[in-house]
């Protein structure tokens, strides 16, 4: 069937027969009884469209898989949004494959969330005639579609997911194209062949460790021996290859880095078990051998498993449209993004991105800049002004002439003048490899100390001495400490919905000494405010009024205000007429029979005010052209924050903030914050940036961690030691960062940074530990009394119980910290 | 000596049994059966639509 007629949320419906409140069938919304179809309930006519889709196309099971799936389809796509998708370049760029009869595409679909979800991708054939089939990866939140091109288009099929709540995210930053995961396949086939070769070298090797070294068979132990060697050599030549070529990286930078010793410790074992195999003096240690790179392999597997389905690289690219519609000779036409040129005419439409940065040509634009400055009130432009790239229109289709490419744009010199965003900032080497390094050079020591003594005693145990002290003391242990202590933090913190880019991060958010916050979006809550009422006090009748106009307006003041007036009051809706919206004024409309008007005091009460002078957050009311009073708009802040906060600043930790927005909010913030916090307004996205710099700058040993939520505080976020992005919808778009923070676990922040010092401590104990074992087994060592059976047991031994003690007590510890 | 010949077959059996598996465990790998552990899960539990016409056999097919 065909979907491209625009869908239009509920907006001219306001039914007062509904007032009996009840939840969507489709998005689990709440909402009144005035749309229905089958007697079921919808918040909007987008969900129903879904809805009446499914239902015409025999998937109603969709609902029954779990109760309201459905996504509700926010804003408005006009016929022409993904019209680039026609263009022959595009499509070369996200087709994987086609021969004509068949085209295979994938596509990342950040809402993929529940069963029926994967169910009603799956069964894309059923709705669309030329899907040929489709297949999902829930964890990767992708999904593979092929598709005969010629029945039915891509833009057609990308139409119809977007149509259904899950509109593709696609992008063609080079960063975050396939990286096909071939490495991981890699790495499981490391351990895949590990794990065959060291439980058969184990099996091998039991008759050994049984008959105290010495087999009767003399034939059956030069068996035994060879074959064990045979299997050997794709655990030191393949499965060890990745410690060898690390460490070999490592030291040609003169660092010794954690995985020399170990490389260091294979060698030795292997080629000591080589010479003691074909000298036939010795059973070898193959078995010890293949147990380190197994354990080893196994461990980082366990750390390296992070967030497939989030992405932490992204740049300005991930935010901007695709394709931009451009008028050439008065035809239009669809360039991608970076073809545009100066001098280009580019027509947006509502609820559409400016591409680059450019000047009104119509008449009158009414732009929000939220994702540039953090600022959320839209700005009003009239013709011949400029408008820079990433403000969103919010009023109709506007003209633009572009005056800068798209690279050159205000937002996107951020990431042309500064290094930071070339280079990768995770420099800082972890608490870890210096204590490998001492390990390394102890260990060397003694072993040097060893052959001293055993050259003035026995000169023959020198070489058995000195290779079991290298053998025995691999700092396997060590390492498996750490990985396993920070894999398995990273699992409690994802439990609590902090999902870190990698285990270095942790380290980082434990020697943070500043913080800084962005206020707008991560401090305060996008969707709700505290609004208090300033004048005659209104009727039941009155607020009913000012509710149902303040519904019909799209403008953000707006809905803050019919949000409050829902919880506040019991509200019905009363039928509105003669609806009119003026770009940064106001809006006014027939209630009931009366005339209401709601906006800023010059359209409001007909005064003429400066507009500078004019105060933000403010919404008047008039009634039949008699001012009743005003409403104050303050940003409601986080629950628990100000607990938070004050946790915080009794640690000792510097707090800052950043707000791209007006200084309207300063004194609450200054009672929240303290008196030591530091507070800055009016901050540009380069600002930002800088202070972070400078705080850098100023003290030596300065951590900075930065929380922030848009584009306007990408700069800093990557500036940052760390930086978090707090988003309000994970599996939506969130600027390069270090991590990603649901929003309701922001208050938490405190418990998560107390976490990360606490995984420090347990990685300290159980390098105790492992010192430990390792004494014990140098003791054997430099006796030149360690056999492999000594070995063969100590061997895992200590890394299973290191493995044990470290989960046990980061689990415990994130209970303990209320995790 | 017989002993150790039956002790040869023995261990020349085994290894081939766990060579199979090795490489039983490879070629799942290679299948991609361990790239995505989900949703194969939840994937066999939907019951089966009646097919409205061939495209759906097409998709078993190919997947």
């Amino acid at each position: 069937m065909e979907i491209t007629e625009t869908i239009q949320r509920s907006k001219q419906k306001s039914n007062p027969a509904g007032k009996e409140l009840t939840r969507c069938y489709h998005c689990g919304e709440d909402c009144d009884r005035s749309i229905s179809t089958d007697d079921k309930y919808f918040c909007c006519e987008g969900c129903q469209f879904v809805y009446q889709l499914l239902q015409q196309n025999g998937l109603c099971n969709y609902y029954d898989l779990s109760s309201t799936p459905g996504i509700k389809v926010k804003g408005k796509f006009t016929a022409e949004r993904f019209a680039y998708l026609d263009n022959a370049d595009v499509q070369q760029q996200l087709i994987r494959f086609t021969d004509g009869r068949q085209t295979h595409v994938s596509f990342y679909l950040p809402q993929m969330h529940c069963a029926s979800c994967i169910w009603l991708l799956e069964n894309l054939h059923t709705i669309q005639k030329g899907i040929l089939y489709s297949k999902t990866n829930f964890q990767r939140k992708e999904i593979s579609i092929a598709y005969d091109p010629q029945q039915t288009s891509l833009r057609r099929v990308v139409e119809l997911l977007a149509y259904t709540g899950y509109e593709p995210y696609i992008s063609f930053n080079e960063s975050e194209k396939k990286k096909v995961k071939k490495v991981n396949r890699q790495q499981l086939f490391k351990i895949g062949v590990a794990g065959f070769c060291f439980s058969n070298i184990m099996m091998l090797s039991f008759p050994e460790y049984f008959s105290s070294g010495s087999i009767d068979q003399p034939y059956l132990q030069k068996v035994f021996s060879y074959l064990n060697l045979i299997l050997a050599l794709p655990v030191f030549f393949y499965s060890a290859s990745g410690f060898f070529i690390s460490a070999w990286k490592g030291l040609r930078q003169k660092w010794l880095n954690i995985d020399a010793p170990i490389a260091l410790a294979i060698l030795v074992t292997f080629s000591r078990s080589v010479y003691e195999i074909l000298t036939a003096t010795g059973p070898g240690y193959f078995d010890s051998m293949s147990g380190i790179v197994l354990f080893m392999l196994a461990g980082r597997w366990f750390q390296d498993k992070t967030y497939d389905s989030f992405s932490f690289d992204r740049d300005y690219k991930s935010y901007f449209p695709l394709g931009v519609t451009v008028l050439k000779d008065g035809a239009e036409k669809i360039v991608t993004i970076n073809t545009l040129q100066k001098g280009d005419q580019v027509l947006v439409r509502n609820h559409e991105m400016v591409p680059a940065d450019a000047v009104l040509l119509s008449e009158e634009a009414s732009v929000d800049y939220s994702f540039v400055s953090g600022e959320n009130t839209p700005v009003l432009k009239r013709k011949g002004e400029l408008i820079y790239a990433g403000a969103q229109q919010l009023s109709g289709s506007v003209m633009l002439e572009v005056i800068n490419p798209v690279s050159q744009s205000y937002i996107t010199q951020l990431w042309n003048n500064n290094d930071v965003f070339k280079e990768k900032k995770n420099t800082e080497k972890s608490f870890i490899h210096p204590w490998s390094r001492y390990f390394t050079i102890t260990l060397l020591l003694i072993a040097a100390a060893a052959a001293f003594f055993w050259w003035m005693v026995d000169p023959s145990k020198i070489l058995p001495a000195v290779t079991a002290a290298l053998i025995v003391a691999c700092p396997c242990s060590l390492l498996l400490s750490a990985t396993f202590t920070y894999g398995n933090m990273l699992r409690q913190f994802g439990k609590n919905k902090l999902y870190l880019k990698n285990a270095s991060v942790i380290e980082s958010l434990a020697g943070v000494t500043n913080i800084v916050f962005d206020k707008t979006g991560t401090l305060t809550q996008a969707t709700l405010a505290d609004i208090t009422f300033d004048g005659v006090p209104l009727s039941q009748h009155e607020i009913n009024m000012i509710g149902s106009l303040a519904k019909q307006s799209v403008h953000p003041l707006s809905r803050l205000l019919t949000q409050w007036l829902e919880n506040q009051f019991t509200m019905s809706v009363l039928p509105v007429s003669f609806f009119s919206e003026m770009s940064g004024k106001g809006t006014a409309a027939m209630v009931d029979g009366h005339q209401v008007k709601l906006g800023s005091q010059a359209f409001v009460a007909g005064k003429q005010v400066n507009e500078h002078k004019a105060e933000n957050g403010t919404v008047f009311v008039a009634i039949d052209e008699n001012v009743r009073g005003v409403f104050h708009v303050h940003n409601r802040y986080r629950k628990g924050t100000a607990s938070m906060l004050a946790t915080l600043a009794g640690k000792g930790y510097s707090l800052h903030v950043l707000s791209g927005d007006h200084a309207a909010e300063h004194d609450r913030l200054r009672m929240l914050f303290g008196q030591n916090a530091i507070l800055r307004f009016n901050q540009s996205p380069q600002e930002k940036l800088d202070y972070i710099r400078a705080l850098k700058k100023d003290q030596h040993g300065t951590r900075v961690l930065m929380l922030g939520d848009g584009l306007n505080d990408a700069g800093a976020l990557l500036q940052s030691d760390i930086g978090i992005a707090v988003s309000e919808n994970i599996s939506q778009f969130t600027p390069a960062s270090d991590a990603i923070l649901d929003c309701s676990q922001f208050t938490k922040l405190d418990r998560f940074i107390a976490y990360a010092r606490s995984g420090k401590r347990v990685v300290t104990w159980s390098f105790i530990l492992s010192i430990l074992y390792n004494i014990v087994g140098l003791s054997f060592a430099v006796r030149a009394a360690l056999s492999p059976l000594v070995a063969a047991i100590l061997m895992p031994v200590s890394s299973v119980s290191i493995v044990l003690f470290v989960t046990a007590a980061t689990s415990f510890q994130a209970r303990r910290k209320g995790l | 000596m017989q002993v150790v010949s039956v002790l040869i077959i023995l261990i020349a059996v085994s290894i081939l049994v766990a060579g199979g598996f090795l490489v039983a465990f490879i070629w799942s790998v290679k299948k991609g059966q361990f790239d995505d552990d989900y949703t194969p899960s939840v994937r066999m539990l939907f019951d089966d639509t009646p097919a409205p016409d061939e495209e759906s056999s097409v998709k078993s097919k190919q997947s």
